[in-house]
């Protein structure tokens, strides 16, 4: 109830500054909503969502499997993280602009190049927060693994992967938001389509309307990702903890 | 921490280790089971079957059910053997629990479980019954007596609970404090099921004093 309200409270406050500072700058939420609509009935809409969307879950999971299975393997052994972490820093604090660039630069204006650079982008954060669940995981359970003769896949999945859980959510949730700004700077310097494209050739024209009806449309979708993929898993994965006596 | 720890059991014996708190009975237990490599010596098992342990913390996966922490480690175990298992330490009403759900006392009934489902070469108890209050430990000392009469189950026991050493046990190790040494075995002779509660107060008292009379200061 709180949130509606909060939501009704934010497009009065939109419609209130466009009055103030005119259409041209702002356009109003009706004006916005109409050319998402104009949009989605041509298809255009769809298409660009589509492919921005396949290059958000594609350089996604590249991140994922790869900061996870780097992340564990740090927080596992001394010497992998002593010759890791200096690659880290660096990586953590490449501008990703710098990243898109030289990606598009040494493997040309390809979506291959696009896509990496966006994962390589995510990839140090996903490691970090891996990391420190594998610096976290609990010692006496793998004892109790190595006693019972648990195959090494069996520990994996049933002992490491439950502790490192809600650190991979955690890297997934921010990650997704993360990825998909990401993604609309590959397009707008170089692919010719998704929202990026969209919006850079919107910003030629200053159309702010069409700016705007796409940037509200992508939020929605991500949104609702969100709320009908994320946070059931995530429920799923913590149930054993809500019931906990 | 150990030095010239030297025993070998029989099959089917039950074995427990007596000794002053931190004189390294759980490391030698963790030599044993393979968890601590940094030693001088060997271990040997006849046929290196299955190993069972106990630890003093349950250890139970806490993401998983009862049911599934017991079949995770024992796979082949059939639908019947786990049922009678859970049966006789009386965990049926609690398969679908996860270990978060349980007191201490179920939680160590289920680590206990475990142990047994995997049809154990050898049993490793690292004082299976400590911080339980004294009459669910007894109920608890019965069950598990029970379980190894039926199984016939080598057993290393560690405690401090002279009560429970002289109920389970067929021979009891004293060990010194650091470096520990086995200062003495005392055979308990009288078969562990005919026991009378009058000889188990006999041979609490004669290990109690076999402890005073070996190192006097350890005696609370």
């Amino acid at each position: 109830m709180v949130r509606f309200v909060s939501l009704i409270l934010f497009l009065v406050v939109w419609w209130l500054a466009s009055l103030f500072v005119g259409p041209q700058m702002l356009p109003g939420p009706e004006k916005v909503l109409a050319v998402v609509v104009a949009q989605a009935r041509t298809g255009e809409l769809f298409f660009q969502i589509g492919v921005t969307l396949a290059r958000v879950f594609v350089a996604f999971a590249l991140a994922m499997v790869a900061g996870t299975a780097l992340g564990f393997i740090m927080g596992r052994r001394k010497l992998a993280d002593s010759l890791g972490d200096p690659w880290l820093i660096v990586l953590l604090n490449l501008p990703a602009l710098v990243i898109i660039v030289l990606a598009f630069i040494w493997g040309g204006l390809t979506e291959v190049a696009g896509v990496l650079a966006v994962a390589i982008n995510k990839l140090p954060n996903t490691i970090v927060t891996v990391r420190e669940g594998a610096r976290a995981l609990d010692p006496r359970l793998d004892e109790m693994a190595k006693v019972f003769g648990l195959a090494p896949w069996k520990t994996l999945r049933h002992v490491i992967l439950p502790q490192l859980a809600p650190y991979i959510a955690a890297a997934a949730r921010s990650g997704l938001s993360l990825v998909w700004k990401i993604v609309l700077i590959v397009e707008l310097l170089g692919r010719p389509n998704g929202v990026g494209f969209e919006i850079g050739t919107a910003f030629q024209l200053f159309d702010v309307t069409r700016i705007l009806a796409y940037a509200l449309a992508f939020v929605v979708v991500i949104l609702a990702i969100e709320t009908v993929v994320v946070q059931p898993i995530e429920r799923r994965a913590s149930r054993w903890r809500t019931k906990a006596a | 921490m150990l030095h010239d720890i030297a025993f070998a059991l029989e099959r089917g014996e039950v074995a427990a280790f007596v000794g002053p708190s931190g004189c390294g009975k759980t490391t030698m237990l963790r030599i044993i089971a393979g968890l601590d490599e940094d030693f001088e010596g060997e271990v040997q098992r006849r046929n290196s079957g299955a190993l069972g342990m106990v630890f003093q913390e349950p250890r139970l996966l806490p993401w998983r059910t009862v049911e599934q922490n017991v079949r995770l480690v024992a796979p082949e175990l059939t639908d019947e053997t786990l049922a009678s298992l859970l049966s006789e330490l009386e965990l049926d009403a609690h398969r679908k629990h996860f270990p978060g759900e349980l007191s201490l006392g179920l939680a160590r009934r289920v680590s206990l479980a475990r142990a047994l489902a995997v049809k154990p070469d050898l049993l490793l108890l690292d004082e299976p019954f400590v911080s339980l209050d004294q009459a669910l430990a007894a109920r608890l000392r019965n069950q598990l007596s029970g379980l190894m009469r039926t199984r016939a189950l080598t057993t290393l026991l560690v405690s401090h609970d002279l009560e429970e050493v002289a109920r389970l046990a067929d021979r009891v190790f004293l060990l010194s404090p650091r470096p520990a040494r086995i200062i003495v075995a005392i055979p308990l002779t009288t078969p562990r099921d005919a026991r009378s509660d009058r000889e188990i107060v006999t041979m609490t008292a004669e290990v109690a004093k076999q402890i005073a009379e070996f190192a006097p200061p350890l005696i609370p």
